[in-house]
């Protein structure tokens, strides 16, 4: 076995790299760029290299960099994680040069891997299922209804050289492939002057369902089933579970040997994935092979209980693999939660900051359930520009589906994280969403679901009222902490009712709570009675209650009269008043938010250093706009809603006074 | 008897009624509410005792003495915020506009000497048209009256004013000489003198929001602490306000239970301060982090971005917070930023809520717009105001403490009792580059040379180990363990004496 093993990469993958090496005995070297100083991974490797500057083609990805790394550490092997050099087969033959082993498949079945063409036909080859297609010119229209009989409705009939849907066609019948052909072929004739078509099975209801395979360099190649990755965003995939709630075990077992049998053909050892696109009848065709250790991998430990990385060291160590197809077990229901720093009520854009608060729900493992968190970040540390980002994988496991879903809502709920934004209340919001729940998504659910983008979540009813009972109870805490502050007239203290008035998201509930030492019970005015129980003190920023017996967890800030809660992601703004305080309260007037404003004025007096958007430009909420010195300090303005760049009146070197105007907007 | 009592009964419900249901409804429909009501919010429920519910006025010029509502326009007397004692008074808006006359002044004036009296502090709810143009003079005399007890309160018992309606003309100087003004955005403003004289005087053309609405005052102007959405907003903030406060200087600063640990470790502020010199960070975070629950009261949070002032609780005792803010004009000190530092180090000073300092200050903002405005008198408010302060104070640098602005911000020569710095302090005359420009004149051509010497400086200089030496700095201290020691620090502090000289007063260079 490996004495000492290189990790070329950052972030959660390098962390949990470093975790399995660590148990197995085996030192790790950690490499890292200028802005990864203070990252976790340099943290706990057991030596770090500095490899070059923040971005990463030049540190992360340059080859003479980490291979300087490895010859100057005297690491045996490296594990190259995912993404930089994970599939670069220039890496794996400089390291087999150097007589280095690589954590990972021959340079090979890289190679052959990684060109869409070549692997396709070797899929077909080896007997995968491939989606059906005719690669051959087509003629005329009768061709193409031909065809179209061959492959099977309903089919795409598609542009050779289109793209953004132009010259696309989706067929049902002879009829609509007749008249597809021919206009997408006028189409593809106008707008790419080649109107070359081909035609291929259209998938429908698609899933993206992926099967994790582990090879040794010994002749065996297992299957460890499959994950569903069908929750993706623009291609970026953001829930995944193992196993898939669509496969039966026929389909998963046929996926799983033609997946063996590709590897098997091109001398696959260590750890892949096969991915398949599965349709609405559960027919499954290849798309891609990843020649290394996938991002969603823990959701495969969780139900087999194998370790891929350490089978990953194991076998290029060049050990046999210790079990077999029938040892490899599918236990239980694990699901995975991508945490990006993504702000999703800005469309998903990248933010970037401080983490002032990380703390991430507690991680366990028992009989019942597990929770784990794969994390590459900190609280304190830094979300820089320069690479992915996802800043952690949370992942549940139980025996069902249903309880997996469950442990994750709550972990979710106890997950805290400031200082950025983040998609903590859309990753909710898929968890509690019916279509989820029943297992029947696609991979265009998001699209689907929120097709004008997400807006947050609005509680229902229910939950709503269990949130109000908890609150209540909650203040009344709170209050009878203010009254027993110091200097009060003896005799003449602040008495705290019981009779509140809660207000949350458009609705009232009149409650009158009813302490004792061990909770309170909130009386509804309908007369229901909710119990409620916790150790929550006023302050602390994270309340676990049982509302009615049942866990509630809470996201909680002070706000004035009340709270800021967050939890199963919505973000609402509770009052706790008494009923002479709502009285009053319901005499203000609703105020419009304040006129928005067209400009953009200076904050500071400064010299402007950089104005990032040019006049005409559509810009984000949040996006930079310029940047300002002032006292030899750059500051970033950002725009504070979408809007459109009328006209830039100043540009960079201009010295602007305090609101003079930067930009105007439309 | 029973006559007598039904009598009683229904003087005091006339009085209640102010300025009748129509003027009330119309008092609603502006999104303000009635004195009474406003009182309501402000004390804990059923705590209120009424003074001079039956007073009215005694002029008899332009027909007035065919009206005289009881209370004269304005309800006052005392009740509890949270158990402790405050005295309030409250302009009714629906009784001759709030007005102030003669006996309306009075009615103030009783309380306020109460409160002095008694020791307890004295909110003020302005909503007034002004003085009572039929009373003249005598109500002129009301006014200073107000002023003079307002001025003999300075400093003895805590005043808040709330300006939750209009407060023009003389009416403005009472607020301007309590220790904080709240108020509400959209249905307050104070001026001097109102748009309409503005645009005779000097043809300029200003909306009374524009002239003297929350926003100008908290931005702008500064002579408001802070500005909240609404009346019911307003009320519930002051009565937080009120908790951070002592009853009078002869009181200890309140102390609450706490739900936070003394010892709490925060790993995260060993990465606050970026690798980059000129990089800012938040001190806000530094603030929220080394308070109990990060409960931040700040004080004029809108205006002199640069510094942050507020009051926070260590141990469930409150502290007043100074703190240069990085994010803003590098968090140097300005004319405003030392005005508003300057006013509440002294308020704090007065009424013994010991001092935490936090120092990240590049020095003062050079400028002839600052050198014109009499940036080194305002810069002396600062300096003065902590060399004064005889309270516990403690100082944390946490990265520049450059120049005349280290001095200042409550250094270990203006009588620091703890001065702490952080490994990445840099304790020093000026900034590695300028100095290396001064002392090394000639070797300017040689920018290899320069860039040397730029390196001796910064390993020489930029850090907190040369003040350490000197014993101005008493201990180089770990980020993440600052709230420990700044607890223990004032928790050491808590039986400190010490007295300035015999004065009749001071001359603060105002």
């Amino acid at each position: 076995m490996f004495k000492k093993i290189l990790i070329a990469n950052r972030g959660e993958i390098a962390c949990r790299v470093i975790k399995t090496a660590r148990r197995m005995g085996i030192a790790t070297v950690a490499i890292y760029s200028d802005a990864d100083r203070n990252a976790l991974h340099v943290k706990m490797a057991d030596e770090v290299i500095h490899v070059g500057p923040a971005p990463a083609n030049q540190s992360y990805i340059v080859i003479d960099k980490v291979m300087t790394a490895i010859t100057s550490t005297g690491a045996e092997a490296v594990h190259p994680g995912y993404g930089f050099l994970s599939e670069n087969p220039k890496f794996a033959q400089a390291l087999e040069a150097a007589g280095v082993a690589f954590i990972g498949p021959p340079v090979k079945a890289i190679e052959a891997m990684g060109d869409k063409i070549t692997s396709k036909k070797l899929a077909q080859a080896a007997g995968v299922s491939t989606v059906p297609g005719y690669m051959g010119l087509i003629t005329d229209a009768e061709e193409a209804v031909t065809i179209s009989r061959q492959i099977g409705y309903p089919v795409m009939i598609k542009a050779s050289a289109g793209g953004g849907g132009k010259g696309m066609r989706i067929a049902w019948t002879d009829e609509e492939a007749r008249e597809g052909f021919q206009s997408s072929r006028n189409e593809a004739a106008a707008s790419f002057g080649d109107d070359r078509i081909f035609i291929e099975k259209f998938v429908t209801q698609p899933r993206h369902i992926e099967i994790q395979l582990l090879a040794d360099g010994h002749g065996n190649t297992l299957y460890l089933h499959e994950r569903e990755c069908s929750i993706q965003r623009r291609n970026q995939k953001v829930i995944e579970e193992a196993p898939s709630p669509f496969l039966d075990p026929a389909t998963r077992k046929a996926m799983g040997e033609q997946a063996c049998a590709l590897a098997a053909a091109v001398g696959y050892t260590s750890a892949g994935t096969v991915e398949f696109i599965v349709d609405g009848q559960r027919n499954f065709y290849f798309l891609e092979m990843n020649t290394r250790l996938q991002v969603e991998h823990p959701v495969t430990e969780l139900i087999t209980g194998i370790d891929i990385v350490e089978q990953m060291i194991r076998v290029a160590a060049g050990e046999k693999l210790s079990f077999g197809q029938a040892d490899v077990q599918l236990n239980g229901w694990a699901m995975e939660s991508r945490l990006y720093a993504e702000d999703p009520y800005r469309n998903f854009l990248p933010s970037i900051g401080r983490l002032t608060r990380y703390r991430p729900p507690a991680e366990e493992k028992n009989l019942a359930s597990a929770v784990r968190n794969d994390t590459g970040v900190f609280e304190g540390g830094e979300i820089t520009m320069y690479y992915d980002p996802m800043i952690a994988k949370l992942c549940t496991w139980a025996p069902t589906r249903a309880e997996a879903i469950e442990g994750m809502r709550t972990a979710l709920d106890a997950f805290e994280v400031e200082g950025i934004g983040h998609n903590l209340p859309f990753l909710s919001a898929v968890m509690d969403h019916p279509r989820f729940v029943d297992g029947a998504m696609t991979t265009a659910f998001i699209s689907e679901e929120w097709p004008e983008g997400f807006q947050g979540v609005a509680l229902p009813s229910g939950a709503l009222r269990r949130v109000a009972a908890a609150t209540a109870a909650m203040h009344r805490v709170t209050e009878i902490r203010r009254a027993r502050i110091s200097g009060r007239m003896d005799n003449h203290e602040r008495k705290v009712g019981t009779d509140w008035i809660v207000s949350l998201q458009g609705q009232t509930f009149p409650v009158s709570i009813k302490a004792d030492r061990a909770g309170a019970d909130i009386r509804f005015e309908d007369a229901e009675v909710v119990r409620v129980t916790s150790d929550w003190t006023p302050g602390s920023p994270l309340a676990r209650l049982f509302v009615g017996g049942v866990p509630l967890i809470l996201k909680v800030a002070k706000a004035t009269s009340g709270f800021r809660i967050r939890t199963r992601g919505a973000d609402l703004r509770v009052h706790i008043r008494t009923p002479r305080q709502a009285e009053l309260a319901a005499l203000m007037p609703v105020k419009l938010p304040p006129d928005t404003s067209k400009f953009l004025l200076c904050p500071m007096p400064g010299l402007v250093v950089r104005i990032n958007v040019a006049e005409g430009d559509e810009v984000q909420e949040g996006q930079a706009l310029c940047t300002v010195e002032a006292m030899k300090m750059e500051n970033i303005l950002r725009a504070e809603r979408k809007a459109v760049v009328r006209k830039l009146n100043a540009a960079a070197g201009a010295s602007l006074k305090v609101d003079d105007i930067i930009m105007e907007f439309e | 008897m029973k006559d007598i009592l039904q009598e009683l009964e229904s003087r005091r419900e006339t009085a209640r009624l102010g300025g009748g249901a129509a003027r009330v409804a119309a008092q609603h429909g502006k999104g303000k509410l009635t004195a009474r009501e406003r009182i309501e919010l402000l004390l804990d429920e059923g705590s209120f005792e009424e003074f001079d519910m039956f007073v009215a006025h005694r002029c008899t010029d332009f027909g007035m003495e065919q009206q005289r509502p009881a209370g004269d326009g304005v309800v006052t007397g005392w009740g509890t915020v949270n158990g402790r004692m405050v005295y309030v008074f409250s302009q009714d808006f629906t009784v001759f506009g709030g007005s102030l006359s003669e006996t309306h002044a009075q009615k103030i004036c009783k309380i306020m000497d109460m409160a002095m009296q008694n020791g307890t502090p004295i909110i003020g709810i302005n909503d007034s048209g002004g003085a009572r143009i039929q009373e003249g003079v005598a109500s002129l005399a009301g006014y200073a009256e107000v002023f003079q007890r307002n001025i003999m309160a300075s400093g003895v018992v805590p005043q808040i004013s709330l300006v939750m309606g209009p407060c023009a003309g003389g009416a403005v100087y009472s607020p301007a000489m309590t220790d904080f003004i709240f108020m509400v955005k959209d249905t307050s403003y104070m001026f001097v003198t109102g748009p309409d004289v503005v645009k005779t005087v000097t043809n300029e053309v200003v909306t009374a929001e524009e002239l003297g609405g929350a926003t100008t005052h908290t931005r702008k102007s500064s002579v408001a602490d802070a500005a909240f959405e609404n009346d019911v907003e307003t009320l519930a903030e002051t009565r937080r306000l009120i908790d951070f406060l002592p009853l009078s200087n002869r009181e200890k600063p309140p102390v609450r239970p706490f739900f936070d640990d003394v010892s709490r470790v925060e790993p995260s502020l060993d990465t606050l301060i970026p690798a980059n010199a000129h990089t800012p960070y938040d001190m806000k975070e530094l603030i929220l982090k080394l308070a109990d629950e990060a409960d931040f009261f700040e004080i004029q949070a809108e205006f002199a971005k640069n510094i942050l002032t507020g009051f926070i609780r260590l141990e469930g005792s409150t502290v007043g917070v100074v703190a240069n803010q990085p994010t803003v004009l590098a968090g140097c000190l300005d004319i405003d930023a030392s005005r508003k530092a300057a006013r509440f180090v002294r308020f704090c000073d007065a009424f013994e809520i010991p001092l935490l300092t936090l120092v990240d200050v590049p020095g003062f903002l050079p400028g002839t717009a600052q050198e014109y405005g009499g940036v080194i008198k305002h810069g002396a408010k600062l300096l003065f105001a902590y060399g004064e302060a005889t309270v516990p104070k403690v100082t944390v640098i946490t990265r520049k403490a450059y120049g005349g602005a280290y001095d200042v911000m409550s250094s270990k020569h203006l009588r620091g009792d703890f001065n702490y710095a952080w490994p990445t302090a840099e304790i020093a005359v000026m900034g590695a580059k300028g100095a290396v420009e001064i002392l090394y004149r000639s070797e300017l051509g040689d920018p290899a040379r320069i860039a040397e010497r730029t390196r001796d400086y910064e390993a020489r200089f930029a850090n907190p180990f040369v003040a350490a030496e000197k014993g101005f700095i008493d201990e180089v201290i770990q980020p993440s363990l600052t709230r420990r020691r700044v607890c223990r620090a004032f928790a050491s502090l808590r039986g400190k004496k010490q007295q300035n000289p015999w004065k009749k007063h001071d001359n603060i260079p105002l």
